[in-house]
């Protein structure tokens, strides 16, 4: 199994901590893992995103330009990373203030309106963690536990009483998630 | 800091290793994309632990000569920087070199000329290898390429300092250092006690007891006779660093009618890209390169008795590839491909120039 996948939306989203937190639990899952941010002179509101490979044998380059997985979370991103999904791979974003919706017809489309539960609900900070629970619900390529324990290594022990609520977030992206296009 | 799974950047493993390895100082300027090898050990304040001296210099060329003082009295002393910051060091690097002292510098390149960009390059090559500095002079030249490799490098580069009085680069750039990987840290070695320094390096100038002469560290000799003999004398331990201390690493070679040739980033792309070829029934392995200098010259040669041709990848304009064709002598096709100014090629563009290029 390996799994490629890009994460990307606005800096703040909090796209680079679910990359941490899922490439962590991984780890802890004794799987080969990768995570490689795009870096430069970044500003708050900019775009931000996180390559991840999760793979049960050595990985090759850190860096691709086709994935498995796109996960955006804002229009920038989409436009930039729809044509880069693998056909018949999967397109996953969050409906909030998209004007394009995703056209292709050769990969399976789901939406994530996480931005609106997270508002609804007053946890907008665990935002990420919603749309993580959508992916997972999708593809469950790490088992809860071992996001369980990813939460406890990637987060500072400071913040360790907020794994509860991290959790709770991810039950209720499965929840969340719809189909918009399936193969 | 006993062994642990962790995973980190790359940039933080050479921080944690420089800890765990026992060094004694680091002095540093921060640069993008390694700025992090200094917020980690700020943040893991080794003085508090290990003894470890970690400092912020004015500019590069106070944390070189820094480096040169410190590690003149046998400590084990490390500087990181990023290609502008390097090229401000090179006349420290050639003076620790022609002085014959043992240190690590690593070098996490970026696209270049001048200022360039902060993306990672592999435009550094030349500087590397071919001197960068003054005189006729080498680095022993080491290429990471991935997190667990730059953290293990540190530990070797301080063998292979003391073993042969050198300083050992290691060459880098910024997506290694940025990426996360798993990576099994070390127990801790403890630093050299005073004892141990002056066994370790009976040359420093760390006091001169009344049964020895003084130690002199200098890289200067006005007497051309005696500076061609000690030429001679570095000139031979390169020979011997070419004859023993050759690395690296060949996947898929064996049956290969066509190889990739590349290092760090660049390896691991062709890596990709070898996977893709495979798939498609094409016979492509990858020589990745570890040691820079040393080059493997050797293994390169016999290589091409057996493949049809090799493809260069390098973010550069082509650099390596002057000493790929040389090793190989020109005697069948090699070609570089490489992508430049910050920017790293995708493993599906590097098959297309294999193919293109190479396999025809």
């Amino acid at each position: 199994m390996t799994e490629e996948l890009i994460i990307a939306g606005f800096g703040g989203q909090g796209v680079l901590s679910m990359g941490k937190i899922l490439a962590y639990s991984g780890v802890m899952e004794d799987k080969e893992v990768s995570w490689m941010p795009s870096y430069g002179p970044e500003q708050r509101g900019g775009t931000s995103n996180v390559t991840v490979i999760i793979s049960d044998e050595r990985i090759c380059s850190p860096i691709i330009s086709k994935y498995d997985t796109a996960i955006v979370l804002n229009q920038q991103s989409l436009d930039k990373f729809e044509s880069t999904v693998k056909p018949g791979g999967l397109l996953i974003y969050d409906p909030n203030g998209i004007t394009h919706e995703p056209t292709r017809k050769d990969i399976n489309i789901y939406k994530i309106a996480a931005t609106e539960k997270a508002q609804e609900m007053g946890i907008s900070k665990v935002f990420n963690m919603v749309v993580l629970g959508g992916f997972l619900k999708l593809k469950p390529i790490v088992g809860s536990e071992f996001i369980h324990k990813g939460l406890e290594k990637s987060l500072p022990a400071r913040h360790h009483n907020l794994i509860p609520q991290n959790e709770e977030a991810i039950e209720i992206g499965k929840g969340l998630i719809e189909a918009v296009h399936t193969l | 800091m006993a062994k642990e799974l962790k995973l980190m950047k790359g940039n933080e493993a050479i921080a944690r290793a420089m800890i765990a390895s026992g060094t004694d100082g680091y002095f540093g300027y921060p640069i993008t994309p390694q700025s992090e090898v200094m917020e980690t050990l700020m943040a893991e304040k080794p003085w508090e632990t290990t003894g470890m001296v970690v400092l912020q210099a004015e500019s590069e060329l106070a944390s070189i000569n820094m480096v040169y003082g410190g590690a003149a009295t046998g400590k084990k002393v490390a500087t990181s920087s990023s290609s502008p910051g390097i090229s401000l060091m090179q006349e420290g690097l050639t003076y620790l070199a022609g002085a014959e002292i043992p240190c690590v510098i690593m070098n996490a390149m970026r696209g270049g000329p001048g200022l360039g960009t902060i993306q990672p390059a592999q435009s550094d090559y030349f500087q590397s290898v071919k001197g960068g500095g003054h005189g006729d002079y080498q680095l022993y030249t080491i290429a990471p390429s991935s997190v667990q490799e730059m953290y293990d490098f540190v530990f070797d580069a301080w063998d292979i300092a003391f073993k042969y009085r050198n300083p050992v680069l290691i060459l880098t750039d910024g997506a290694i250092g940025q990426c996360m990987e798993k990576c099994y840290t070390r127990d801790y070695i403890p630093r050299w006690t005073e004892e141990e320094r002056r066994k370790n390096a009976p040359w420093g100038t760390w006091g001169k007891p009344a049964t020895r002469s003084h130690n002199i560290i200098t890289s200067l000799e006005l007497e051309s006779s005696r500076q061609e003999v000690f030429n001679q004398k570095l000139q031979a331990k390169y020979r011997e660093m070419e004859e023993k201390e050759v690395r690296f690493e060949a996947l898929n070679c064996e049956d290969a009618d066509y190889i990739f040739v590349a290092y760090g980033t660049s390896a691991r792309i062709c890596m990709k890209s070898m996977e893709l070829a495979r798939a498609k029934g094409l016979k492509v392995g990858l020589l990745r390169l570890i040691t820079l200098y040393p080059f493997p010259k050797k293994q390169i040669a016999e290589f091409a008795k057996k493949v049809k041709g090799m493809l260069c990848v390098e973010m550069s304009a082509g650099q390596m590839i002057e000493d790929v064709k040389l090793a190989a002598n020109c005697s069948i096709p090699i070609e570089h491909y490489g992508r430049f100014g910050g920017i790293i090629p995708s493993p599906e563009e590097v098959l297309e120039a294999m193919e293109k290029e190479i396999i025809k």
